[in-house]
């Protein structure tokens, strides 16, 4: 390297770093002004009617509730089937395998089941629970739809809570007669609560959101009265959300900003959730 | 030598006779089984998809399907060729990836290499809130924002088009090629950075020559895991990207991509009738490469992994 | 009793050699194996009743291992593997159809790093206990009592049983772990270095407890601190790396013995501190 280079160097040094930190802008700033937009347009339409009443001329007046209800019973339903489930098959991936080919298979299908497109998802409920199991259009199938896709990260956060529980309370337990499953009902299982809990909540805000496989597997746009079962049909705010703002011809756009703003706090109290219940279980 | 209660089945049994412990069998055979579910949810959706995907492409040979670009899913006989909806998904999928790659990567490299670590400890959470807003969101926000911004600056018919989508594809692939990126770049040992400065490096030049290349198979997985993430997105390629069926000739054209594609039909389609299995077919298509792209990227990564750990 | 005692320490049987009266744990020529590795060769030891017995040697000569094959704490490390036998009370407990649960409860451990449960003083004593089957609250508390008065902590944590286990001294969480070992009754407790991690006179109230233990209990202590051997222990067993780097026992006979008059060079090398 020359000398006579060094400064030229440094130029280009500068005009790098300049790009980089405006790729890192380019970034954020989209993020803050499509929050504070939505902020901004949505929050005239946020009263009390709008929160609580049900839809009104065909959705252009009266209120979410029913879409409210339906998201919440949603997110609840998916964490009822994915979240058991994922707890015992993280127990199984980090307690009871050796590593061996069927780990390593295990490990393939949950990596690209977290890859597999969310329509795919919704097609698959169609066919094996609208369909093959006969429960309609339906909470319960689009919850079981649902739940088949927040497996693999209930999954993954549950074994990765499991793992980091430290290696000397299980030997503590093991030691003193204490079986296996008994160290891991009683030890391993409620110290990976905190991280487990972590990963139940945002598999809830990201079943919220999800519109893709709910349209396969039948959400309504309107319904009469509020689901009370878990065989009724349903709508949900994500689906409202598309169908107002893609499909009815002179939607006022404060239900759309409104439809959207509600959804959009919803999923980032739920994120927002995680992020604390995270926090505080590192800090223990 | 104390009197300790026994008399509630804590008695010391035999070490031979061990105690049978049936409740506990059970529950690790359940546990086992839930282990396995992974798999059997992973197969269980290939089984469907080829199950009722199967069919169409015996009516229309697999060719035709394939290369053929007329879509009448209702005409009598119906024609199924998804040439315009796999070339959707191509520019959708390039736009976004050309336009996220860059930035995210700069971004990445921004965040682990330059800014100080209260900058980039105040950035990670808004990328992170980025990557939780749902796609239909974003779709909702290219619909009202984004496209007549495109109509009106690129003087066009309609804003929905590829490129619209392709833009918020970008934005939503951000996220993921932000943080694995980042992680690649902080997963590079201190000591070559160190042995580059002791050569007289500038910083830039230690980035560029020396923690960029040594990332760079983690970087590769980012990109994998972001077109993954494009070629699957629905609703916002359904939303913005226009939904023409003619095979698109250019990114500005309206389009119907894949996804869009079976969300679109699925709603009309007689369960059991030839659309529907044309658009389980279009699953099967679609979860085959998405299955690539996701195995390439573990692959990738699992090496990254190993490139600096193993002695 | 013989007139002369070399070493301070509290000898039941310095007559012979190898211990009197029946082996409580046995082992004969025991083979350990993790991979590829060699961790323990050839090892044969008989241990007695109420007795302590201490193993020694330097760092990474198996000790740790030798100890934990005796409640078959190396069940947990996929790639062990075992040849030879290994009794308790005449029990080979490697056979098939061992209860090792049930025998981890008879052979309790007590770990180099002081590892109380995140829960309170109370609940780790009663962890074990409650764990087999016992409810009955005043039960619960006499258990609770009586291990913390055994294992020489009641006095000092009487008061606060409901504080966390982890929010006491690494001695006190020390004799609490040994608490929750006496909780369940054992009838042989294994200790693994269990006073490296404590300073001096946390390290002396473990020894004075390990000695009135060692009345009604057989004590196997792994220690690098040839002081604390001699100590405390009644039979010593000199471990040492061979040429192919596995464990293999050098010497083993009365502690007085060892210490004042060792058969083998290569002990008296390392008790005289040449090295290790």
């Amino acid at each position: 390297m020359e000398i006579k280079n060094i400064k030229s160097r440094y130029l280009t040094q500068r005009v790098a770093i300049v790009i980089l930190a405006v790729s890192a802008l380019l970034v954020i700033i989209p993020v803050i002004g499509i929050i504070i937009y939505m902020i901004a347009n949505g929050y005239s339409s946020l009263n009390w009617e709008f929160l609580t009443a049900s839809p009104a001329q065909a959705g252009k007046a009266g209120g979410i509730l029913p879409a409210i209800l339906g998201t919440v019973y949603l997110m609840l339903g998916t964490i009822l089937f994915a979240l058991p489930v994922g707890i015992m098959a993280g127990v199984y991936l980090s307690e009871y395998t050796r590593a061996n080919w069927l780990t390593r298979l295990i490990n393939m299908a949950i990596i690209n089941l977290a890859g597999v497109p969310s329509i795919v998802f919704g097609l698959f409920g169609l066919a094996v629970f609208v369909l093959g199991l006969n429960l309609g259009m339906s909470l319960l199938a689009a919850s079981l739809t649902l739940a088949a896709q927040a497996l693999a990260m209930t999954i993954t956060t549950s074994r990765e809570a499991i793992i980091a529980v430290p290696k000397e309370y299980r030997e503590g337990s093991l030691a003193i007669g204490v079986s296996k499953w008994q160290t891991i009902r009683h030890i391993v299982l409620p110290q990976a609560s905190p991280g487990i809990l972590t990963g139940a909540i945002l598999a809830m805000s990201r079943a919220a959101g999800e519109t893709a496989p709910i349209i396969v597997v039948g959400a309504a746009f309107l319904v009469g009265g509020l689901p009370v079962s878990p065989f009724d049909r349903f709508m949900a705010l994500p689906y409202h959300l598309y169908t107002v703002s893609a499909h009815i011809p002179g939607m006022p756009g404060e239900i759309k900003w409104g439809v959207a703003l509600v959804l959009i706090a919803m999923v980032l109290f739920f994120n927002m959730l995680a992020g604390i219940v995270r926090i505080k279980a590192r800090k223990r | 030598m104390f009197p300790f209660d026994r008399s509630n089945g804590a008695a010391s049994g035999s070490l031979l006779s061990a105690r049978p412990r049936w409740g506990e069998k059970i529950i690790e055979k359940v546990i086992f089984a839930n282990g396995m579910l992974a798999i059997i949810v992973l197969l269980g959706v290939l089984f469907i998809l080829l199950r009722q995907g199967i069919p169409a492409l015996v009516e229309t040979p697999i060719h035709k399907f394939l290369f053929g670009t007329a879509w009448y899913p209702v005409s009598d006989p119906p024609t199924f060729g998804i040439l315009p909806f796999f070339v959707a998904t191509m520019w959708v999928t390039v736009v976004s990836t050309v336009l996220a790659v860059p930035i995210g990567v700069g971004a990445a490299i921004f965040l682990a290499e330059i800014a100080p670590r209260k900058v980039a400890d105040a950035v990670k959470p808004i990328v992170e809130l980025l990557s939780g807003f749902p796609s239909v969101v974003m779709g909702f926000i290219g619909l009202v924002l984004l496209s007549p911004w495109i109509q009106n600056t690129l003087g066009l018919n309609t804003g929905l088009t590829g490129i619209t989508a392709g833009i918020m594809l970008a934005m939503m692939s951000l996220p993921i090629i932000v943080s694995v990126s980042e992680d690649a770049l902080r997963a590079v040992p201190e000591d070559f950075r160190q042995a580059a400065y002791g050569l007289g490096s500038t910083r830039w030049e230690v980035i560029w020559h020396v923690c960029v290349p040594s990332a760079l198979s983690g970087i590769s997985a980012a990109v994998m895991l972001g077109v993954g993430r494009a070629i699957g997105e629905t609703m916002t390629v359904l939303m913005v990207a226009g939904g023409a069926l003619a095979l698109p000739e250019l990114p500005v054209d309206p389009m119907m991509p894949m996804t869009a594609a079976i969300a679109s039909g699925i709603g009309n389609a007689v369960q059991g009738g030839p659309q529907y299995h044309a658009l389980f077919a279009i699953g099967l298509i679609l979860f085959l490469l998405t299955l690539f792209v996701n195995l390439i990227a573990a692959r990738v990564l699992e090496r990254q992994k190993r490139k600096f750990t193993a002695g | 009793m013989n007139q002369v005692s070399m070493v301070t320490v509290n000898n039941k049987n310095n007559a012979n050699v190898q211990p009197e009266g029946e082996a409580r744990l046995r082992m004969e020529n025991v083979n350990l194996y993790y991979g590829e590795f060699h961790a323990v060769k050839d090892i044969s030891l008989d241990i007695s009743s109420s007795s302590i017995t201490a193993i020694i040697g330097p760092s990474g000569c198996g000790k740790s291992s030798l100890l934990r094959l005796f409640n078959r704490m190396n069940d947990l490390i996929p790639s062990a593997r075992i040849e030879g036998l290994v009794e308790f009370d005449g029990v080979d407990i490697y056979q098939p159809g061992i209860d090792v649960v049930e025998l981890r409860k008879r052979v309790g451990m007590v770990f180099q790093k002081p590892n109380p449960f995140p829960m309170s003083i109370y609940d780790n004593v009663c962890f074990g206990p409650r764990r087999h089957g016992i409810r009955n609250k005043r039960a619960l508390d006499d258990i609770v009592e009586k291990s913390l008065i055994q294992a020489a902590l009641w006095d000092e944590v009487k008061d606060k049983l409901d504080q966390s286990g982890l929010s006491i001294s690494g001695g006190q969480q020390q004799r609490l772990c040994i608490a929750r070992v006496l909780a369940v009754e054992p009838e042989v407790i294994l200790m693994d270095e269990p006073c490296s991690a404590l300073d001096p006179i946390a390290t002396l109230k473990i020894e004075d407890l390990m000695r009135t233990l060692s009345a009604s209990y057989t004590i196997v202590i792994v220690t690098h601190n040839m002081q604390q051997a001699a100590r405390v222990s009644d039979m010593t067993a000199f471990l040492m790396v061979g040429d192919d780097r596995a464990g293999m026992l050098v010497e083993y006979g009365q502690t007085s013995e060892i210490f004042t008059n060792p058969k083998n060079k290569k002990t008296e090398d390392y008790i005289t501190g040449r090295f290790g």
